[in-house]
């Protein structure tokens, strides 16, 4: 990986064919979570009839759905259902529209990354999804400490968490330029 | 939350190197990471809450509130707050350090909806934001 700058009014940084294919892979996996949210959405004739789109009223079981999708309110739980009803389709769009762009604007096999405004935007957000989701995975509660399980180099957990590392390592180079 | 600090490139490239893509199709391959379990099979069925209006003061003002969290790195919380809220560079850094230092921070107010509409756009950007009435 080489970081990202900004160059002509565009933003440049270079990936390895493995950070590609990994970035790629971690991208596609929030979009099954969300997908499979969306899945959890009531069908109501009169919401078809109207075109409008309702989501669930209850909280995603899964910590991971649950912190990309939070609830409205800290402790009203009738606001936060109905707004959730109203609310999740758009926000699941959104997301799922940032990982898109990203991996449209994703070098399959490595090399240069070459993003215009937006696409950056969209970058940012869906990385910092796919950390949120490592995250909760990793069950990281504290700021730069070590998850649980970490501590062995070798575990999973370890390579799971130099993965969220290296993915902050991206995101923060790319937001850099961007408040440049 | 949380900053990026002494990320040198040898740790960075060996992390990615480390990892095996692995995927919820390859059961049976080396341990990698894998997002989407647990599976969720089991998920409920999706229940429908009438939820109906409160009868209010129609001009109590609201609030946007964000916590803080490990995840969310400075620089993007301060970069979301600018783009999304339309902070200036200063009045994002500042309220920014009040989420991390104090655990939360207001960071817009207003009519209901549209803090309903702040907190969606936050949380579209992955902040951990909610709204409440203001007190």
């Amino acid at each position: 990986m080489r970081p990202f700058h900004r160059r002509f009014g565009r933003y440049t940084g270079w990936l390895e064919p493995a950070e590609a294919s990994l970035i790629a892979d971690l991208v596609d996996q929030v979009r099954q979570l969300l997908a499979n949210r969306r899945t959890e959405s009531p069908t109501d004739p009169l919401a078809e009839l109207t075109g409008m789109t309702l989501g669930p009223s209850t909280r995603p079981e899964d910590p991971a759905v649950a912190r990309l999708l939070p609830d409205f309110h800290a402790d009203d739980t009738e606001l936060s259902a109905g707004l959730r009803v109203l609310h999740e389709p758009d926000l699941i769009a959104a997301k799922d529209a940032a990982a898109v762009a990203l991996l449209d604007s994703l070098p399959r096999g490595g090399g240069q990354v070459r993003l215009d405004e937006e696409a950056a935007n969209s970058w940012i957000c869906a990385l910092n999804d796919v950390r949120l989701a490592l995250g909760v995975r990793l069950e990281i509660t504290q700021d730069d400490a070590l998850p649980p399980g970490a501590e062995d180099p070798e575990s999973p957990e370890a390579a799971m968490y130099n993965t969220y590392r290296w993915l902050s390592a991206v995101q923060d180079s790319l937001v850099t330029a961007l408040l440049d | 939350m949380a900053g990026v600090v002494g990320m040198d490139q040898r740790n960075v490239h060996s992390a990615a190197a480390g990892v095996p893509v692995a995927t919820a199709k390859s059961p049976a391959g080396p341990p990698g990471v894998v997002l989407t379990a647990p599976a969720l099979s089991a998920a409920p069925a999706p229940q429908k809450t009438e939820y109906t209006e409160p009868v209010t003061e129609a001009e109590v003002p609201w609030v946007t509130i964000v916590w803080n969290d490990p995840v969310n790195l400075m620089s993007y919380v301060t970069l979301v707050f600018q783009k999304l809220l339309g902070h200036p560079r200063p009045r994002a850094e500042a309220l920014m350090l009040d989420v991390h230092h104090k655990g939360r921070a207001t960071v817009s107010n207003g009519p209901r909806e549209q803090m309903e509409a702040d907190v969606a756009k936050l949380q579209g950007a992955g902040l951990w934001a909610t709204m409440a009435k203001d007190s």
